[in-house]
């Protein structure tokens, strides 16, 4: 007998829990202005996600899946990707599609039932709510831009519970064999509904999975945004670069229901989610921004004011985005609308104006 | 007797199987300790254990899969499906293994199983939570596709398709689940697998429908009766095997037929219906057949939706509309 492979996953984190600096710090970690933007984006996602349940609690929005206590993950992403990357985003990922340029009323409109929520973000893709089965559009992304070489990366994201769909190993497996430029990001928040990550797999990471397709799997703390925001970019250089795929896995704690059609109550153990907040990102960063002196109590006071104005003119202009025609919900399946169905559009027409009238 | 909803009928009979027939079990996500989304399995952990019911990890192919591997072995599992939108990444072990294992195997192997899942628009859902593609299903054969509209014909019809020897799509109408509570008498007893059920005896017209749209149906009836119209009421519920028989007595019986379903109108189980009854009652049709469906769209988002789902209305103009036929 001999060994003939042996594998090992890495753990990374620079900011920890008590927020001291337990890692090389990163350039950008030493630009001030960029620490500050990092922790403004997280307290605007915050704040975001604040209103959405208060707005769902009063029959203002839909169903709501919330980022709370995840909100390094995402903000190191949307930090991380240059403009022409794409992001290929489940539908926690609020602060990175916020810092790609999708305006937060459209993530108000998405939840509040309303395709136009969609309308906006480039060659991004909309939130995936078939769970799991974004990735493997991510591979095929990633594929034209290899054929194309245009030296740009895509990043796709998921939970754990999505990692145990057939769809997400595939886009691994293809990933590896056709060196693609792709980065695969769990956001692994220990919940998939109620189903907690010990029920998914009984491999001892996430991130071990990249090994059988062929590339590099690390894992993150993904409380610390530092660590989220420089691991991803190493990542989505080397896509970049040299068509390397890197499967990252961010470890974190899911802070509220899954929607706010859940109550994680009936299957939470008592006592986890406070643990757990010791750990949560922005306080973290906030202390260690005291201890540059380059935070004060005075600075977060007015930095909450102006998320919440900023979210509230979001909200306003949600709330003021007046019903889209009843027609819309057919004249966009089709590049032309097949002449077949222009009696079924005209009934369609009709309901609406019944109902409007 | 107290009342219960359909969705708590759901539970009664797979707690009454399950204590009846240790072969039955449960999988699914979230179906333990949570109960299931709907909360369908509420209970059923804490009675019967982890061994019998179980959650899954999120993988619905793995979940039909299992669930056909454990059916070919004499267990009788009940898959959940979260919603019928995510029974789609199951379609190639449904369609492929389950609905073919009998008559590929000329019997020696089958597979007696029940898959799950909630279905329809109207609750306000997310995208992908509002599908009714039982045609799909109906087009499979080797499959039978079942969808209850009442509490009763919920427990009885869910029990017979655990009992039933090949495999059951049973399609439960997320609107109805705690719409009206009905006495469910806990007796046990199975409805037939190929019977349509007539909810109401009349003279004039007869309406078909199932799932989600026996509610517009049944308050449409309700009105035309204050109009002096006797209409027919009739619920598929076995969308396959189709009873024809009980359409075509009703047709013979009143001669005029409107068929309601909330599913998209090309290609729909109304096109089968109305075929079906073309073929064999055109003799004592005095009217066209008419189909109030869905749009042959995707359901809208919520803020739209209501416009796609038939109203009561159109069901009251289409009858008046085949009444006009001498
Ligand atoms: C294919 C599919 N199956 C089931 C669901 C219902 N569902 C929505 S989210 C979810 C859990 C997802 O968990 P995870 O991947 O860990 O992401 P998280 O929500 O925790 O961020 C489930 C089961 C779905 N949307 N898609
Ligand atoms: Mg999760």
């Amino acid at each position: 007998m001999k060994i003939i492979a042996r594998f090992e996953i890495s753990y990374y984190q620079i900011l920890n829990e008590t927020s001291e600096i337990v890692g090389t710090l990163p350039s950008f970690a030493k630009d001030n202005e960029h620490l500050l933007r990092l922790y403004r984006i997280m307290v605007l996602n915050r704040v975001f996600d604040t209103k959405a349940i208060a707005l769902q609690r009063t029959g203002r929005l839909g169903t709501y899946p919330s980022s709370l206590g995840q909100e390094a993950v995402f903000t190191g992403i949307g930090d991380a990707m240059l403009k022409n990357d794409i992001l290929v985003p489940y539908y926690r990922d609020y602060a990175a599609m916020w810092m790609r340029g999708i305006p937060l009323s459209d993530i108000l409109l998405f939840w509040g039932g309303d395709e136009r929520g969609n309308l906006q973000g480039g060659e991004d893709l909309p939130f995936s709510v078939p769970v799991g089965s974004q990735g493997l559009h991510a591979a095929g992304i990633a594929t034209a831009l290899k054929i194309r070489q245009e030296k740009r990366a895509v990043l796709t994201t998921c939970g754990e519970g999505a990692t145990s769909q057939g769809d997400f190993y595939e886009a691994l497996n293809i990933a590896g064999i056709w060196k693609l430029p792709i980065v695969f990001v769990i956001n692994n928040n220990q919940w998939a509904i109620s189903v907690p990550r010990s029920q998914q797999t009984a491999a001892a990471t996430l991130a071990q999975k990249a090994i059988a397709a062929g590339f590099q799997g690390e894992q993150v703390d993904g409380n610390d945004v530092l660590a989220v925001r420089e691991r991803v970019d190493v990542a989505l250089t080397k896509a970049r670069e040299e068509n390397i795929p890197t499967l990252l896995e961010m470890i974190c704690y899911r802070q509220c229901d899954h929607t706010t059609a859940d109550e994680a109550t009936r299957y939470e153990p008592k006592g986890v989610r406070d643990l757990e907040w010791k750990k949560e990102p922005i306080m973290r960063l906030r202390r260690y921004l005291e201890n540059l002196k380059i935070w004060n109590q005075i600075l977060e006071e007015q930095l909450q004011k102006e998320c919440t104005a900023e979210v509230e003119k979001a909200v306003q202009a949600y709330l003021a985005t007046k019903p889209a025609p009843a027609s819309d919900m057919i004249d966009y399946l089709y590049a032309k609308l097949p002449h077949t169905l222009f009696e079924q559009r005209e009934q369609i027409k009709q309901v609406g104006d019944q109902c409007h009238g | 007797m107290a009342e219960i909803t359909l969705v708590e009928a759901i539970n009664q009979a797979l707690a009454y199987e399950m204590q009846a027939d240790p072969d039955v079990i449960l999988l699914g996500e979230d179906i333990g300790k949570d109960g299931g989304v709907f909360r369908a399995t509420v209970g059923l952990l804490e009675k019967f254990g982890e061994e019998r019911v179980r959650d899954t990890p999120l993988a619905e192919s793995m979940i039909a899969g299992l669930a056909i591997g454990m059916a070919m072995q004499g267990l009788k599992p009940v898959a959940e499906f979260q919603f019928m939108g995510f029974t789609y990444p199951a379609l190639d072990q449904i369609i492929n293994h389950a609905a073919r294992m009998r008559n590929r195997t000329r019997g020696r192997l089958s597979c007696p199983l029940v898959f799950r899942a909630p279905f329809g628009c109207g609750i306000h859902a997310p995208e992908h939570h509002s599908e009714s593609t039982e045609a799909i299903y109906a087009h499979i054969p080797g499959l039978r596709v079942v969808i209850p509209s009442s509490p009763q014909r919920a427990y009885g019809l869910l029990l017979s398709a655990i009992r039933d020897p090949d495999p059951v799509i049973f399609l439960e109408p997320a609107r109805l689940y705690r719409w009206a509570k009905q006495e469910v008498p806990d007796d046990g007893k199975g409805l037939p697998l190929d019977r349509a059920f007539i909810l109401q005896s009349g003279e004039d017209v007869t309406l078909i429908s199932w799932g989600a749209m026996i509610k517009e149906t049944l308050s449409a009836a309700q009105k035309l009766k204050k109009d002096g119209i006797s209409v027919e009421i009739i619920d598929v519920a076995t969308i396959k095997p189709l009873d024809k028989q009980t359409l075509l007595t009703s047709i013979e019986k009143t001669g005029r037929c409107i068929i309601i379903h909330e599913a998209a109108r090309t290609g729909g189980v109304g096109e089968h219906i109305s075929a079906e009854l073309a073929e064999q009652a055109l003799f004592f049709l005095k009217a066209p057949i008419i189909r109030l469906t869905g749009y042959d769209t995707i359901v809208p988002y919520a803020k739209l939706e209501n416009y796609y789902l038939p109203k009561e209305q159109q069901i009251i103009d289409a009858v008046q509309r085949v009444l006009e036929f001498a």
